[in-house]
């Protein structure tokens, strides 16, 4: 073993590249089936819901008294009292609009409810629960006792009566269901912000003269993300459900728009004589909802590999 | 101990208090009142009703009115279902929504653990990840999809099970008939029962793996000995703190299953009373599951405490 011979091998050790975090996450997660076969669910529903107009002839808000509640050609039956017809591929509903739009009009509505309540539970959640965390001591008990007193509330009469004092207002139902699920988000982040709050980094941070927001922003953030991607994930469908639990109730999305939680509850009416009407906005939410939890399941195990 | 009880009791007046507040001036916030019909009364007969339920006064003096009402339990009178008060409707609904969410609390832990504790001791087996997609089903189904499901099958077609025909009435309460209960109560913890068997499976997973449990193998117990005397009561622990948010989901279930099956509880008042503006009647219904829910909570943190020696009283 001479001296070349070792410096190369440490040369060749370095071209290796590195492997970060995500770089290894990635590998564990595209490894899992099921948070795979997810993503390219939602994917496609996504891209559906995005290109509607474009897949079919029909609007979502046209009737056509013609094809009342009618089954779609290939459904099964000899009892059903009429067909649809044409590109009807799911049926129509009870004015004779074409379902198949209406389910991905739903989609879309019921995806940005998703998305942007989500949104605003991360941004509320991930700053409230960084800056108690990272400023301890009676500021953090305060604002935790804060959170503990929002926690004991039965929320979801709260959003209720929201709802019905705002007239079923659509953007506030985005922010009112998205500042309820903000506190786990708090907990979580603050919980890890506590445990790297003593870390060297931070204290080397500090020691260099970076501010305390700033040490926040860019140092403790970036460190709490794996829960919080994980947590988000699955913050995703409880939102849609909770849409549309609000939408059975009847205080959600107003017609002509729909969305999942409206469609479902109007099969459910129609569902001796229409059961198309319930089966496939059941299905969508469903394999929706699956695919969200998949994810979130496949994140967990690709970032925390502890737990395997 | 008795000092930490008391301090935690002491915990909840406040955060009732906050709640008493928001939701007050949440519905104040409201256009429209309760009074409003299509026909404008005479204003004489408005200032009268007004002056009746201390609606002419300034808001802060209505708030306070109320405080003064709520600290003698007197959650005052409804506005629109003339001559009762909010606790009587209250105690109205009372028994039956109690009677619907206890048996599916019930069921749901008799169910969850079980199953749980099964797919825990055959991990990653198909019976594992069957039991374990099932209960991702029963997560991700909404209660107002399994209810009418549920109705259509064994309600309206019937089922032919053991040479019995089944078939149950799909709504009413019939003064809480067996045969009424069965839907909506397995409606109500069929989510219930899958998050209790998800959370049970994988703290039974851990408490397996743990040394004692080695030692207890080692010593030769019989398993059913090992499982039911050593691995269950420490691995049930962390479900003793999932009892407050579980009884708080059943609640909020209640509101749909009381609206999709026809049945006389408290959870149809709220709702009503929401979209009708009756102040008094939702105000009542939230300070009560509130008060409910903190309880509740407080009841799961003693329990806590009593079963796992490590926590302090702090």
């Amino acid at each position: 073993m001479g001296a070349a011979s070792d410096t190369t091998a440490i040369d060749r050790a370095f071209d290796v590249p590195g492997r970060s975090l995500w770089i290894d996450a990635r590998r564990r997660l595209t490894a899992n089936k099921a948070a795979v076969s997810g993503m390219a669910i939602l994917a496609i529903v996504t891209l559906a819901a995005i290109f509607a107009p474009l897949l079919s002839p029909y609007s979502y808000d046209a009737t056509d008294y013609g094809v009342i509640s009618c089954a779609p050609d290939w459904w099964p039956g000899s009892i059903i009292a009429c067909r649809a017809g044409g590109q009807h591929w799911f049926g129509t509903d009870a004015v004779g609009r074409d379902l198949f739009v209406r389910v991905l009009y739903g989609a879309r509505v019921s995806l940005a409810v998703g998305l942007i309540a989500t949104l605003v539970s991360l941004v509320l959640g991930v700053g409230y629960g960084a800056l108690a965390g990272f400023v301890g001591r009676r500021c953090d008990e305060l604002m935790m006792r804060f959170v503990d007193v929002l926690y004991s509330l039965p929320y979801i009469f709260l959003v209720i009566v929201l709802m019905v004092i705002f007239n079923r207002n659509f953007y506030l139902m985005f922010v009112a269901i998205g500042a309820v699920e903000w506190l786990t988000m708090a907990r979580i982040v603050r919980g890890e912000t506590l445990s790297i709050r003593h870390k060297e980094f931070i204290e080397a941070a500090r020691a260099a003269g970076v501010g305390r927001f700033a040490t926040i922003g860019r140092h403790v953030i970036p460190n709490v993300v794996s829960p919080v991607v994980v947590y988000v994930t699955l913050t995703v469908p409880n939102v849609i459900l909770a849409e549309s639990f609000l939408s059975f109730l009847g205080l959600g999305i107003q017609e002509p728009l729909t969305s999942w939680g409206v469609l479902i509850s109007q099969g459910a009416d129609q569902m001796g004589s229409a059961p198309w009407l319930l089966l496939f906005p059941s299905l969508f939410m469903a394999a929706t909802l699956f695919s969200f939890n998949f994810i979130g399941d496949g994140l967990r195990d690709a970032l925390d590999p502890k737990d395997r | 101990m008795v000092s930490f009880v008391c301090r935690r009791l002491f915990g909840v007046v406040p955060t009732l208090l906050v709640i008493v507040t928001l939701s007050f001036f949440l519905m104040r916030l409201a256009p429209g009142g309760p009074f409003d019909t299509q026909r404008r009364l005479p204003p004489e007969i408005q200032r009268n009703i007004a002056a009746a339920y201390d609606l002419d006064k300034p808001l802060y003096q209505q708030y306070f009115i109320y405080l003064d009402r709520l600290v003698h339990f007197d959650l005052g009178p409804s506005y629109r279902t003339k001559d009762f008060t909010v606790s009587e409707l209250i105690a109205d609904g009372l028994p039956v929504s109690a009677r619907l969410g206890l048996s599916a609390m019930a069921i749901a832990l008799l169910f969850g653990i079980s199953l749980g504790t099964l797919a825990a001791l055959r991990q990653n087996s198909a019976t594992d990840y069957s039991l374990m997609s099932l209960a991702m089903c029963g997560i991700t189904i909404p209660s107002f999809v399994t209810a009418p499901v549920l109705m259509l099958m064994f309600g309206v077609w019937g089922v032919r099970f053991l040479g019995y025909d089944i078939s149950l009435p799909v709504g009413g309460w019939n003064n809480g008939a067996f045969a009424n209960l069965v839907l909506p109560v397995t409606v109500l913890a069929l989510p219930e029962i899958a998050i209790v068997a998800r959370l049970v499976r994988g703290s039974v997973v851990e408490v397996l793996r743990s040394n004692y449990i080695r030692t207890a193998r080692a010593k030769g117990l019989p398993e059913h000995l090992i499982v039911l005397r050593h691995a269950l009561p420490p691995a049930l622990l962390p479900l003793v703190s999932y009892l407050g948010p579980a009884f708080a989901t059943i609640l909020t279930g209640s509101l749909v299953v009381e609206r999709i099956f026809a049945i006389p509880g408290i959870g149809r008042y709220f709702v009503e009373g929401a979209i009708n503006r009756d102040y008094t009647l939702v105000l009542g219904v939230v300070i009560f599951y509130a008060a409910f829910i903190l309880l509740l909570n407080l009841a799961a943190d003693i329990l806590y405490a009593v079963l796992d020696p490590r926590v302090r009283y702090q």
